[in-house]
């Protein structure tokens, strides 16, 4: 596909862009003309109030809103490098879920063994071959710092894992299938505060692998963990920066507000 | 602060209130009581009734002109027969509707209509279904009184409840496994297949035997389709000594089923195939509830590594 030439130098920093991208939940407006960035290998974060559309902004990526009737799209969100738009009607929406992952809120591991719920995405795929599944499951297993803890029960039910031990599952099973963009819908709210310091912790070493955009109600871990903050209110991109910037000389007094706590 | 009068006020108020969970407890445990000691009276009669008529010749023997040496052969191999037309043909439908208005149908008026006529089948007398059967299966088809026919009726008659236990044990999956799954890129099919299926399983097949336990005491729509009240022959064997081994012959036979074996003993004016029917009686329950105690045990084992 053909592009004009500022795009293409963008292109390499850039994973993906999104232009002016409005989302319907029926007649409601939940996400206004959205133009955002998300540069590639780095870890951008989503912060707002409840309600203010970050998790509806999240699922437009792996077109998540495709499962349910009556929710419509508007604008692109183009995917470097083949710079596909991944609204478009005729990209099927389980392409995008291929090449972009998702980690949600509560750890939702299938009722299967772990070893099971980390080849799932590769079985999806039509990977047969053992040795394969067995190779990749170990490398996402290490990936996600599971591996030591369960190498020697593979084939016991996720269930029996605790819960940050769970979410570290689904993490590897999201990263799997070599996903190009990592998706976390508020992946701490359900741990308790060491649980969500390994995750954490397992986010930031993930960078260097994979594009991450993360939903998070936690503006420590924000500051904590991410390149890049965007603030949202009311289903609008309200300020969009370098997180140190977000949090020390943010330049929109309602974002201010937000941070220091005075309102959210 | 309070006074001994005030603390004396509450204490009497609390009292007068627990009278009335006293006076609900004893109409509850009345109420219950009805409802069981009914069974139990009728279960107990029908026991000493029928018991002394219970052995192997009563389930080895043909009906017969005397009391003494008539049996349930051609019942209960009747009643086994029909019930298994009937699963093969409810499941896969029952089934296959289920998971398409759950997972694959779009939420639209027509969809919502089809939904609701689906749980009033549910209610719908089965005689009806009995008379429907007798005109499409037996004239229209040309099926004949055969088992293929009542096997087919009595499955009409339990499809709803195979939807609705589908249906309410796919939704029973939490939001989050099957957002899970599609997130991972798989299509509907592999998320069905993979997931929804074998997690509602335990449901689906609780429903299944609930449906055939209903279906195994139904009479009105087998006297309806025109089942023999008198056989005494059993229908072609499904299993043969030559080749192809298989043989679908017995689907076209002519049959009885337990139930209205016993219809046809309760008619009679000696005591003698009374208690015949009794014991008739008591078999079909036994039928029923080790079907519904199958449905509750594996329940309990399927879910065991389900958590949610």
């Amino acid at each position: 596909m053909q592009n004009n030439t500022e795009q293409s130098e963008n292109a390499t920093a850039y994973k993906s862009e999104v232009r002016n991208l409005n989302f319907y939940y029926g007649e409601f407006n939940a996400l206004k003309n959205i133009d955002m960035v998300l540069h590639d290998k780095k870890i951008t974060a989503l912060i707002g109030p409840s309600g203010c559309g970050k998790s509806t902004f999240l699922r437009c990526f792996n077109r998540m809103h495709d499962l349910y009737s009556g929710n419509r799209y508007e604008g692109e969100i183009i995917l470097h490098p083949d710079d596909v738009n991944i609204l478009a009607a005729n990209v099927d929406p389980i392409e995008v879920r291929m090449r972009i992952s998702m980690v949600f809120q509560k750890p939702n591991p299938f009722p299967k063994s772990i070893y099971e719920n980390v080849a799932y995405g590769l079985r999806v795929r039509g990977i047969r071959q053992r040795a394969i599944l067995d190779e990749k499951v170990e490398s996402a297993l290490r990936n996600s710092a599971l591996w030591d803890e369960v190498k020697d029960r593979l084939h016991d039910l996720a269930f029996n894992l605790s819960g940050g031990q769970q979410q570290r599952l689904c993490i590897a099973r999201a990263l799997a299938t070599d996903p190009e963009i990592l998706l976390f819908d508020e992946p701490t709210s359900a741990l308790d505060p060491i649980a969500t310091a390994s995750i954490e912790e397992l986010i930031t070493d993930l960078k260097s692998k994979v594009t991450i955009l993360i939903v998070t109600h936690n503006m420590q871990q924000a500051a904590r963990v991410s390149d890049y903050t965007a603030y949202m209110y009311l289903g609008e991109l309200i300020e969009f920066n370098v997180t140190d910037t977000i949090f020390i000389k943010p330049k929109n007094k309602q974002t201010e507000d937000y941070i220091t706590g005075r309102f959210g | 602060m309070k006074n001994v009068n005030d603390i004396e006020e509450i204490r009497k108020i609390i009292s007068l209130h627990k009278r009335w969970d006293f006076i609900f407890m004893i109409a509850g445990v009345l109420a219950l009581m009805i409802a069981v000691l009914t069974f139990m009276a009728l279960f107990a009669h029908m026991l000493i009734d029928g018991m002394p008529r219970l052995n192997w010749e009563f389930f080895t023997s043909f009906p017969s002109r005397r009391a003494e040496s008539a049996g349930i052969l051609s019942a209960w191999v009747g009643t086994t027969l029909v019930m298994l037309v009937t699963a093969i043909a409810a499941v896969p439908l029952g089934i296959g509707a289920g998971v398409y208005l759950e997972e694959y149908a779009p939420k639209n008026l027509f969809t919502e209509i089809i939904e609701i006529n689906v749980t009033n089948l549910a209610g719908v007398p089965s005689i009806i279904y009995g008379l429907l059967a007798l005109g499409l299966f037996v004239y229209q088809l040309g099926f004949g009184q055969s088992i293929l026919a009542a096997g087919l009726a009595l499955a009409l008659l339990i499809l709803p409840v195979v939807i609705v236990a589908t249906r309410e044990a796919i939704r029973a999956i939490p939001v989050s496994i099957r957002e899970g799954a599609y997130a991972l890129g798989a299509t509907k099919w592999q998320t069905v297949s993979d997931h929804l299926l074998p997690y509602s399983s335990a449901g689906i097949l609780t429903g299944i035997i609930i449906g055939l336990a209903r279906a195994i005491g139904e009479t009105a729509p087998i006297i309806t389709i025109g089942a023999l009240t008198f056989i005494a022959f059993l229908p072609p064997s499904p299993i043969k000594q030559e080749f192809p081994y298989v043989s679908f012959e017995w689907l076209t036979a002519p049959f009885t089923v337990m139930p209205i074996q016993m219809f046809n003993w309760v008619s009679r004016p000696e005591e003698a195939f009374q208690l015949n029917a009794a014991a008739a009686g008591l078999v079909l329950v036994v039928m029923t509830l080790t079907m519904n105690g199958l449905a509750i045990y594996l329940r309990y084992r399927m879910r065991k590594n389900i958590k949610w």
